[in-house]
């Protein structure tokens, strides 16, 4: 029995990717586990294994195609293997969606427990990958506009239907009415909430041909991602950005200084691994920094560890790869999983979860040029550390007029989360590591 | 004039001037799209208006006239035997009902500046399409909707070609009123015309090959329309097939299930048959199923990344307002909209005399896949506006989800029935509870009330 294979759900909010590569052809007789496609997500390029042993039928996709998470890349003939279930189970349209609550007809209190049971952290509905999920057109809409899967969304209403508040929630946005709780649409008030300000709904777009020859290009995903995130950002964050700078001469010349014995164990010392350790051990010391902020909730969610995403210009676009607990680590560790990171990141080899997990994002554009930057934090992240170039400037030291190496730094914060003060005070914290390397060393 | 010495450059060329065709034109132009479309007739309407949808419900609301008059009899009204003159009946169909909507669509194009290029066209590459024709050219194009449509289903083995023997685009010409009809074929499309030549005057013979009419439907939903065609129809015959056709001085004759019989005419309504085959797909990456069927996605994008399919040559059920959907998912995707055809329900009508209409789950599909239902059922016999109208030849039904009381699937049979489905198809598409339907006021007296009743009784008790 013929046995198809879909594009399994490849982790958050992920709903697509492209064709990279197909690695076998029709006909081909492959082993559980080998490389079936290469595909490209919004974050990274993945290599898919095949789920089980057989021969390949039918490839029914091809490279540059888009393909949705449950769409049929492949059939097999004769297939064995492990997720012959899986097969089974995305085959079958007929499965329908477990309902939340027992919803007793008729007693007219199902409206008001299905909220409630949701509020109190049940798991989500369980649903089969395909078939519907329960929600009006409008609301399926609004979820592929925001780039939610509804099979992995919440569903707050009656008979377990999906709402426009639970879609928004799962994207990460604000609720749409203030108030509304946690996934508890008020669904009996009256009149229904308005399309908050949150959601990208641009003007169209004047005819351009007529003041002259244009060309169309259409987006790659990632930059299609990026564009919905930094949207996203945007709107939901109310940015506020702080200037400082540091005197990293003394730093500069450690860096230097060990630029050789560095090297002979094949590390190449850049100030970018420095920035991160100071940004790490301020953090500890500013946790607000280190956060995310629950609007739905009104709370803050502190994170214990400090994972730093690292900004990186691939060939591609803007990718975010994370290093994990970057205060409890050496700088030379972090200096050598930062240049292995990024080039797999230039390669589009980084594995998923290598790009997940950040609580602060650090971005260098010093190697660029210009003076300066303000740039956008990395929803839901707090905070972001923007660094331009070093210049040597004079500088006035006990009355003397010095040559200085100065490196200008901006701190790009949530204002719902910090003050100017904060905010103030947290680039301080960094500053003064940067300026005092032997204490940036210590850990202190 | 060499042919394809004219060079035709656009963003979107629509391939068929249909109901999906000139939908997706249409969605295209208005997301600042340049688009043309390409059919064979330089014509906006389709199969759908010149020989199928629109022209039968002119005759289908003749049929539903002359059932009235004959009805007004039991209430004491008598319009005496009526009279039909096929020449303004016919003209009427053709002039002041399609005539009029093709005009329509006509300035609606021109209005959006969509060109309407007359000719055959055949891909000549996965860029490029060669119009055949009246205006032959190449047009080159960024993107392709192939809205092909479809055409009458043959009845395999026989091939008697015959001015007697009808498919449908034929029988709405209405060239005569045969006095002995045999329609094969117990489908939409015969039941829908066979009524029309009935209630005309022709002695109507229906066979069908399974042991019901239209297969798939309820049997709760059909039996309302079976009792009427019975009493309307000279025979029903099921489970029966047409052996041979043969032409004779006296008419066809006919073998159907081992008898012979001779008619005036024979009218073919077995299926519509994707049209896919001539249009040079080889040249393309667009692959084609062995029944002729596009393989499209859910935005109706083909294997060729830069042509799109949408309507009745992507596949069933081959209904209209389905590829009108289809059409404007596939204009929004090339435009780099996030759309998606993502319709739970494509609402089915069978606009005979009761009509049947349904949506979502059918109950006989659901007891096929095993899936838990509720039934609801109301007859029209307790429907005030029932009685008023002296139709109580109907029942409204729900179809519901045990645990969430959600309304997965409707049916209903009964005059206006296709009108009244689009309340329970707003159900099913937006996860309606039938509490929902219980407690919005419905008008009264109305045959719609009949879907609130029906919800009424799963809430009692």
């Amino acid at each position: 029995m013929p046995r198809p294979f879909v594009l399994p759900d490849l982790g958050e909010g992920l709903t697509e990717a492209e064709i990279v590569k197909v690695l076998v052809r029709e006909g081909d007789v492959i082993q559980e586990d080998a490389p079936l496609l290469e595909v490209e997500t919004d974050k990274a390029t993945v290599e898919i294994p095949s789920p089980m042993s057989g021969r390949v039928e039918t490839v029914h996709v091809s490279p540059n195609q888009t393909v949705r998470v449950g769409q049929v890349l492949v059939t097999f003939a004769d297939a064995t293997g492990s997720s012959g279930k899986q097969a089974a189970d995305t085959l079958d349209p007929t499965r329908r969606l477990a309902p939340e609550t027992r919803t007793t007809v008729g007693n007219g209190r199902a409206r008001q427990t299905a909220p409630q049971t949701s509020a109190a952290g049940r798991e989500p509905v369980a649903a089969p990958r395909t078939g519907s999920v329960p929600a009006t057109p409008a609301t399926r809409r609004l979820a592929r506009e925001l780039g939610v899967d509804l099979h992995a969304v919440r569903a707050s209403g009656p008979g377990g239907r999906v709402t426009d508040a639970d879609v928004r929630e799962a994207a990460g946005a604000a609720p749409a009415s203030a108030g509304a709780g946690a996934a508890s649409p008020k669904t009996a008030a009256p009149s229904a909430p308005a399309r908050p300000l949150t959601t990208m709904s641009e003007p169209p777009l004047p005819r351009f041909e007529q003041w002259g020859e244009v060309e169309r290009q259409p987006l790659s995903h990632l930059r299609r991602t990026i564009a919905e995130r930094m949207t996203l950002s945007a709107n939901v964050i109310p940015h506020v950005t702080h200037f400082d700078r540091a005197d990293i001469t003394d730093l500069d010349a450690l860096i230097t200084r060990n630029l050789d014995a560095a090297r002979a164990q094949g590390v190449t010392l850049t100030l970018t691994g420095f920035l991160l350790k100071a940004a790490a051990l301020a953090l500890r010391e500013h946790p607000q920094f280190n956060a995310s902020l629950d609007a739905a909730a009104g709370e803050l969610i502190v994170k214990r560890y400090v994972h730093l995403g690292v900004a990186v210009a691939a060939e591609r676009g803007l990718i975010v790869p994370v290093i994990r607990d970057v205060d409890a680590r050496p700088v030379v560790e972090l200096a050598r999983e930062l240049a292995a990171l990024a080039a797999r990141v230039r390669e589009g080899k980084a594995a998923l979860d290598e790009l997940r997990g950040g609580t602060f994002t650090v971005t260098n554009i010093g190697a660029l040029g210009g003076t300066g930057a303000i740039p956008i934090i990395n929803y839901p992240e707090v905070a972001i550390l923007g660094v331009a170039r070093a210049r040597q400037e004079p500088v006035v030291r006990d009355g003397q007029i010095v040559p200085r190496l100065l490196l200008p730094l901006s701190l790009t914060f949530d204002h719902r989360v910090a003050d100017g003060a904060d905010g103030a005070r947290f680039a301080s914290a960094i500053v003064r590591r940067l300026e005092h390397p032997d204490q940036l060393l210590l850990g202190l | 004039m060499v042919m394809g010495d004219l060079l035709t450059e656009v963003d979107v060329a629509v391939v068929g001037g249909g109901p999906g065709g000139y939908t997706a034109a249409f969605r295209c132009a208005e997301l600042d799209l340049e688009t043309v479309v390409i059919d064979a007739g330089k014509r906006l309407g389709g199969a759908c208006l010149f020989e199928g949808c629109i022209p039968s419900k002119a005759l289908l609301h003749v049929s539903a006239v002359l059932g009235e008059v004959e009805r007004a009899r039991e209430y004491g009204v008598d319009f005496g035997a009526p009279h039909i003159s096929l020449d303004p009946l016919r003209k009427w169909k053709s002039e002041r009902v399609v005539g009029k909507l093709a005009r329509g669509l006509a300035a609606v194009a021109k209005g959006k500046h969509v060109e309407v290029i007359g000719g055959r066209a055949v891909f000549e590459d996965s860029r490029t399409l060669l119009v055949q024709g009246d205006e032959p050219q190449k047009v080159k194009f960024r993107h392709a909707i192939v809205a092909s449509g479809s055409r009458p289903a043959t009845i395999p083995g026989i091939d008697l070609v015959s001015d007697r023997v009808m498919d449908s685009t034929a029988a709405l010409e209405l060239s005569e009123i045969p006095e002995r009809l045999l329609v094969v074929g117990g489908g939409y499309i015969g039941l829908e015309l066979g009524q029309v030549y009935a209630a005309l005057g022709s002695a109507v013979t229906l066979v069908e090959m399974t042991d019901g009419l239209l297969p798939g439907a309820d049997r709760d939903l059909v039996q309302w329309l079976a009792r009427r065609v019975d009493k309307q129809f000279q025979a029903v015959k099921l489970n029966t097939r047409v052996e041979s056709l043969r032409e004779t001085p006296a008419g066809i004759e006919a073998r159907l299930g081992g008898e012979s019989a001779v008619f005036d005419r024979v009218l073919v309504a077995v299926g519509r048959r994707p049209q896919s085959d001539e249009l040079g797909l080889a040249t393309t990456r667009v692959r084609v199923s062995d029944r002729g069927f596009i393989e499209v996605d859910t935005r109706g994008a083909t294997a060729d990344p830069r042509i799109f399919a949408v309507g009745d040559v992507t596949g069933e059920p081959m209904l209209a307002h389905r590829a009108m959907r289809q059409a404007k998912v596939a204009a929004e995707a090339i435009a780099g909209r996030p759309s998606a055809f993502d319709n739970v329900v494509v609402p089915a009508v069978v606009f005979t005399d009761p009509e049947v209409a349904w949506c979502g789950l059918t109950e006989t599909a659901a007891a096929a896949q095993g899936v838990a239902v509720r039934v609801a059922k109301f007859p029209w016999a307790a429907a005030g506006r029932a009685a008023t109208l002296g139709r109580a030849d109907g029942v409204t039904k729900l179809v519901v989800d045990p645990e969430s009381g959600r309304v997965v699937g409707a049916g209903i049979a009964g005059p206006g029935a296709g009108e009244l489905i689009a309340e329970a198809a707003l159900a099913v598409e937006s996860a309606l509870l039938a509490e929902d339907l219980a407690l919005t006021i419905h008008t009264h007296p109305t045959l719609s009330e009949t879907w609130m009743e029906a919800a009424e009784t799963l809430l009692r008790g």
